[in-house]
């Protein structure tokens, strides 16, 4: 057992982590901070989840949301997608395993991976609205926000969503608010497997590579973790048995990366397109220096009265 | 007598000291001043998202939340605002063959040498691109822009097109914004030009001098352009 | 369970059949997880849905629903034809080597003495040989061919690999591969842990059902062993400690019976109630049955029971039938017999079969009174909700009164969880609006019954006038109190039994355990097997702490487990002849030569010598039963039998019906329907989004799974042209239900006697009250049949139609 987080102590703690720990801001940049805080990470063993779904209902609970009762669409996924108030969500895959002829019932809990190279963050144009901590997590600020969207074109995995109500986005926090007061998420808290843990990167590696060692004991040659290096890792990692193939995983992607359209809009578009703009005015400057104002001349004047009067004088 | 394709039914040439001739009428100055304005405050609220040294621009509009919200509202008026330029002044705006030669003669005309430029009618072959990119842009903008505006649209399509459209929307923005300098600056540098869109007129040197065949045109109320006419004297 | 939740840490293999622990059980599912890490142990599921526990498992096997027998004796024979049998152990601490009279006999589906017109048995041949000494004659050689191990190998012998492809649609190969798998466990140094739970009880052979895996898990030398065990997995948090403190109609507490009509005076019930011991030495527990009966009795009715008037035993109630359970009890009132009903804490109206049936017995109450702290759909029985519970309100005069309590969080006291750990729990809030205690509840209706009796009094007035009512506030026990009065206390100073000068308990005092309880009036206990909870230590239930020593997984010092704080029943059987482990890494007791110790309570007298005393001490024979002489209704082995309602005959007894020894009242008998007309084979079953008809009251859990919905296979949802996500009809002989659709790989269609069975998948929780969508239960389906022991209901087999409709207007 990975041993659980204590219970927290009832007497007040001061705050682990906080504004002084940014690496990162959105459309701003911040000071170095004075000192690096330990990388946290979750760890989701999708070999162990059972889809129970507590770690849906934690998150409801304590980030105090709730969500519309909906329908049954024919599956076990509900609500059907991530949704302003619902940040993470199992879904589920059936999936026939053509090597050994099993049905194997993939279950993934969805969610912000925390990436250590955010896109939502490197689209974010709203000074502050979405931070990243030295110890990995990437935390939305409300009152930041302006609900314009970028950071859900900016996600390589499609998890932003904005609020129809206040026009925020909305995502997993991974607890900050528990993090920094010493706590763990509450999905972990709640998972009853412990296919959820969450403590520093590289014990949650090293408690990975644990599983992965008992999954290919069990026959799953290809288990591994996922930590995808395209968006420099993830402060949420995935134990999976069939680590070659994640896109089985309710398309989880492969080598998920900011899209190259994003990286051209917000990498060369930016500075390109301000350069363009402040050249256009600078060539109008200059041009207007160098070969003064096109001024009309008596001559034209002249020629313009001549022509006006010549023609109604022939009428 | 067919009246010529660039002369409105109500131009006028006005004797005078100097002579005064008159372009725009109330309607369309109207018309333009409500697109420029929100052609204005769509660049500088664009701008504020477009890069974070210019966030604080969103300040002219209450703030980010309200940058986020009533630019694509403005988005809406410039375009139909647009469109009613558009659908003055498309005729005006064909292109004509002498306007291929006054495009090979530009750096005559950056260098004011208008005499070897030939005579042209209410619009040169410059204001005619900038008339033609602004109504391909627009098009692109308002197009790609419906695909962004979240607030009602998100559903309409995929992740995919919504990044797609974004990259759009900000590169046809530069463009535009670049065309625009150049139609603003153009406006600066000809003098007597904005007095077509403040007073409406302009005067008969300033037609003389940039857009003679327009003059003729107006004086003479002869149309040359069906085919077989006379060419005019370059 | 005979082990607990965190024992199963210890274990080699988990084999998941009759229950859906990770979807059930996620909580306690935890523990597979940590023998998978642990002991790098396996994990078989066999059920005939891939369920959330299958996408955990090493090895899912399919099974047709209620064929778990065939494919148990098919495993026991495999087991015996390949000498995967744990030899010293069934030698020795079970009755294999014992001789069975001449006259039992099995043939064609039925057992000896089988009387059609009473769908029963005379059990008379169903018994040991006994010798002159008293004593069942053995055979050590099992050379015999009357011993128990010979009749039981003639007995298995039919559910040959194929047979049981032929029964339960599990293809040969899959079937073989869990064969090997769980016989591997006949090694000492190899456990299996066998979870189940309502996917084996809701059977009209239920309880043979889980004989069946008791037997298996014997034969295997599993039981007593750490990792080992039968555990049941109980579907409610308190459910275990229903039973434990008696809440059933023919139960008092600490399974001591409610005395029948024929046993007139205590003499003639104590009479058969002696547990003489079967076998030379041997503990035979139940010996001390009167102790736990009379100080029951002291526990209930104080200084008026006494010796002279048999401890009040003429103020118990007389049982005229078995039980009066749930399904005797509604068909009285739907013969109009029984016209008044105190539901506390129950829905029947979606959790008994046949709900029309439910709804005509409920109409013809005079009174109905439900204790509960939500709106259950019972309580609104009468209310007309369109096609959800379509009566006419105005025909049915029956009196509802709704008495709100308070939930498990707004009060104290102690759940008794499935391995039998009573933990305490405090109240978390205070209860909303005008709900009440239970026990306050109950003062009350018993304060006013008293009072009536005494103003006008009546037949037997005493059992309630002289009830022994010690509470400090007599309106109101309080959970503390109760706790103590039921571990029980000396109400005369208790001496040693072999030194009459020592003092055991002081006069007042709490006892310590049971052992101190006497027969002669001098202890007071409520629940014998619960004594030790609360005695002079202080309140044992709500000890929290949760040191381990040597990670052995029995967390002694946490809680209170009965009995006697014991973690492992029959631990005993974990050591060899010579009281050594089995397997010495997994140690529970040992003998030192002169007394059992270890992590455990040793479930055996302290000084009981290992090769002269057997550890399955309530057994008169001190060792485990694989034929249980005449203690099943339905026979001393079990024996496949089809569910009344089944797409193919019995194969193996192709002219019985159902289980025959189950009871089936003759309207019901009508009701059942044929695979003709109703083709696929359905099951009911929980799902882990909600508990029961519960969290369709709380808003999170009610989106998580808000609507009422069927699981198909693919196969069916084309044959039917049935669409995921769109509507279907499902309808069986009693009833229909309307539901959205889920079409599904994980239920596939199974080969069974050359016959294409499709299963369809009901799952339980919607009603009419709540924030869930509105729905239907599976109740509306079910046949109106239980188990022939225990009368648990046949929730998990029946034939059902499907139908697409179009979606229904609400």
């Amino acid at each position: 057992m990975y041993p659980p987080l204590p219970n927290p102590s009832v007497q007040p703690s001061a705050m682990q982590f906080g504004q002084e720990d940014l690496v990162r801001r959105s459309a701003s940049s911040v000071p170095p901070p004075s000192r690096q805080q330990t990388e946290v990470a979750k760890l989701i063993d999708v070999s162990k989840c059972i889809g129970c779904k507590a770690c849906q209902v934690a998150c409801l609970e304590w980030n105090d949301m709730r969500e519309e009762v909906g329908v049954n669409h024919g599956v076990y996924e509900n609500p059907m997608d991530l949704t302003p108030s619902m940040f993470t969500l199992m879904r589920y895959t059936e999936w026939e395993n053509a090597e050994t002829g099993n049905l194997e019932w993939l279950i993934r809990k969805d969610g912000c991976m925390h990436c250590a190279d955010p896109g939502c963050l490197k689209a974010c144009p709203a000074p502050g609205a979405i931070v990243q901590y030295s110890n990995g997590i990437v935390d939305f600020v409300h009152e930041n926000c302006i609900g314009c969207g970028y950071c859900v074109k900016g996600c390589p995995f499609n998890i932003p969503r904005i609020s129809k109500v206040d026009f925020k986005a909305y995502k997993c926090t991974l607890c900050s608010d528990r993090v920094a007061v010493g706590q763990g998420p509450a999905c972990a808290k709640s998972c009853p497997t412990q296919a959820i843990v969450f403590g520093p990167k590289e014990d949650m590696k090293k408690h990975a590579a644990e599983r992965i060692e008992d999954l290919k004991s069990r026959g799953y040659a290809n288990a591994g973790l996922y930590d995808p290096p395209g968006v420099g890792g993830t402060h949420v990692m995935y134990v999976l048995h069939h680590a070659d193939k994640p896109e089985i995983y309710a398309n989880l992607p492969k080598d998920p990366k900011i899209s190259p359209v994003v990286e051209l809009w917000k990498g060369l578009t930016k500075y390109a397109g301000l350069t363009a703009i402040a050249s256009f005015i600078g060539i109008g400057f200059l041009h207007h220096v160098v070969s003064g104002a096109n001024r009309v001349s008596d001559e034209d004047e002249k020629n313009a009265k001549r022509l006006t009067e010549t023609q109604q004088g022939g009428r | 007598m067919a009246r010529p394709y660039d002369v409105g039914p109500k131009d006028q040439v006005h004797p005078g000291n100097p002579v005064t001739v008159d372009r725009y009428t109330a309607g369309a100055r109207i018309n333009h001043w409500i697109t420029a304005i929100s052609l204005v405050l769509l660049a500088l609220s664009g701008l504020s998202l477009f890069h974070p040294s210019l966030f604080f621009l969103s300040g002219l509009f209450g703030g980010g939340e309200a940058t986020r919200a009533i630019h694509p509202w403005i988005g809406v008026v410039l375009f139909f605002s647009f469109l009613g330029l558009f659908f003055r002044f498309w005729r005006a705006n064909l292109w004509k063959g002498e306007d291929g030669t006054w495009m090979a003669r530009l750096s005559d005309v950056l260098r004011k040498r208008e005499e070897n430029l030939p005579e042209v009618g209410k619009y040169n072959a410059g204001q005619k691109l900038v008339f033609w990119l602004m109504s391909i842009l627009i098009i692109i903008l308002i197009a790609s822009g419906l695909v962004i505006w979240d607030q009602y649209f998100s559903q309409y399509t995929t992740l995919g097109q919504k990044r797609a459209a974004v990259l759009i929307h900000s590169l046809a923005a530069i463009v535009i914004i670049c065309v625009w300098i150049v139609h603003v600056y153009a406006a600066i540098w000809v003098r007597g030009t904005i007095r077509a869109m403040t007073k409406g007129s302009v005067t008969g040197g300033w037609a003389w001098r940039h857009h003679r065949k327009w003059l003729k045109e107006l004086v003479t109320g002869k149309r040359d352009d069906q085919g077989s006419g006379a060419r005019p004297a370059e | 369970m005979t082990n607990s939740w965190t024992d199963i840490k210890n274990t080699d293999l988990v084999i998941i059949m009759g229950g859906n622990a990770a979807e059930a059980h996620p909580c306690g599912f935890k523990w597979v997880t940590e023998a998978k890490a642990n002991r790098g142990a396996k994990l078989i599921v066999v059920d005939p849905r891939f369920t959330r526990s299958a996408s955990v498992a090493d090895f899912y096997a399919p099974i047709r629903q209620g064929t778990d027998i065939a494919f148990l004796l098919g495993v026991i024979n495999y087991c015996i034809q390949n000498d995967k049998v744990h030899w010293d152990y069934v030698k020795a601490f079970t009755n294999a080597t014992y001789l069975v009279k001449d006259g039992f006999a099995y043939k064609d589906g039925l057992f000896t003495g089988y009387d059609e017109s009473k769908r029963e048995y005379d059990k008379s041949t169903w018994d040991y040989q006994i010798g002159e000494d008293g004593f069942v004659m053995v055979d050590d050689t099992l050379t015999n061919p009357r011993c128990v191990w010979n009749l039981l190998k003639e007995h298995v012998s039919v559910y040959t690999p194929e047979m049981v492809e032929r029964i339960c649609g599990t293809p040969k190969d899959k079937y073989l591969k869990v064969a090997e798998m769980v016989a591997e466990t006949a090694s000492p140094t190899k456990t299996m842990t066998s979870m189940y739970a309502l996917g084996w009880t809701q059977h009209s052979k239920g309880s043979q059902n889980i004989r069946s895996m008791a037997m298996l898990q014997l034969i295997l030398g599993n039981i007593g062993m750490r990792g080992g065990g039968m555990n049941a997995l109980r579907g409610h948090s308190n459910i275990q400690g229903l039973t434990d403190i008696g809440l059933m109609s023919n139960l008092v507490p600490g399974y001591l019976t409610i005395p029948n009509q024929k046993e007139v005076d205590f003499a003639t019930y104590m009479s058969t109630r002696g547990f003489k011991p079967l076998r030379p030495d041997q503990m035979s527990y139940w010996q001390n049955y009167k102790k736990f009966f009379v100080s029951f009795m002291k526990s209930m009715w104080g200084d008026a029971a006494t010796p002279d008037n048999d401890f009040a035993y003429d103020w118990l109630p007389k049982l005229d039938v078995p039980t009066y359970d749930v399904l005797r009890a509604f068909e009285l009132m739907h013969q109009g017999k029984m016209n008044g009903y105190i539901c506390q804490g129950f829905n029947p109206l979606l959790s008994f079969p046949n709900r029309t049936k439910c709804t005509e017995a409920l109409s013809n109450l005079k009174f109905l009174i439900s204790m509960d702290p939500l709106e259950t759909e019972t309580a609104r029985f009468w209310e007309n909700h369109g096609q959800y519970n379509d009566v006419d309100s105005s025909k049915i005069q029956t009196e509802v009164i709704q008495l709100p309590s308070t939930c498990f969080a707004e009060d104290e006291g102690s759940l008794t969880n499935s391995g039998r750990w009573l933990q305490w729990h405090w109240a978390g809030g205070a209860p909303p609006g005008d709900a009440r205690s239970d026990t306050w509840i109950m003062a009350q209706i018993w304060k006013r019954l008293k009072a009536l009796y005494e103003k006008e009094g009546g037949p037997l007035p005493d059992p309630i006038l002289k009830l022994r009512w010690p509470y400090a506030n007599p309106d109101e026990p309080k959970a503390d109190e109760i706790a103590r009065e039921v571990n029980g206390y000396a109400v005369e100073t208790v001496y040693d039994a072999t030194d009459p000068t020592k003092v055991l308990v002081e006069k007042g005092k709490q006892v310590v355990s049971f052992a101190q309880l006497r027969d002669d009036g001098t202890t007071s206990c409520g629940c014998w097997i619960y004594s030790g909870c609360f005695n002079e230590n202080g309140n044992n239930m709500a000890r929290r702490d949760n040191s381990d020593p040597d990670d052995a997984g029995f967390y002694s010092k946490w809680s209170w487990s009965w009995p006697v704080n014991r973690r492992i029943l029959y631990n005993r059987a974990s050591a060899d002849l010579n009281g050594q482990p089995w397997d010495p890494d997994r140690k529970v007791i040992a003998w030192d030569g002169a007394k059992w110790s270890g992590y455990d309570v040793p479930d055996i007298a302290p000084g009981a010598k290992p090769d002269v005393v057997g550890p399955f001490i309530m057994n008169p024979e001190g060792t485990a039963r694989l034929f249980t002489r005449g203690m099943m209704k339905d026979g001393p082995f079990p024996a496949h039998y089809e569910p009344f309602e089944s797409p193919i005959a019995n194969p193996v007894a192709p002219n019985i019906r159902g289980n025959p020894a189950s009871r089936v009242f003759q309207d019901d008998m009508a009701q059942f329907g044929d695979a003709e007309k109703f083709p696929y084979a359905a099951t009911s079953y929980r799902l882990t989004e909600h508990f029961h008809f519960w969290t369709k009251h709380v808003q999170p859990n009610a989106v998580m799974q808000p609507e009422f919905f069927v699981e198909i296979s693919e196969q069916l949802a084309a044959e039917k042209g049935i669409k995921s996500g769109g509507w279907v009809k499902v309808m069986s002989n009693r009833g229909e239900v309307k539901a959205k659709a889920v079409v599904t790989k994980r239920i596939k269609p199974l080969q069974c006697d050359g016959k294409t069975v499709h299963v369809v998948g009901v799952p339980l929780h919607w009603g009419f009250t709540g924030v869930a969508k509105k729905g239907f239960g599976p109740n509306s389906l079910t046949p109106f049949v239980g188990d022939a022991n225990i009368e648990t209901p046949e929730y998990k087999a029946f034939l059902v139609d499907i139908a697409p409709i179009a979606e229904p207007v609400s």
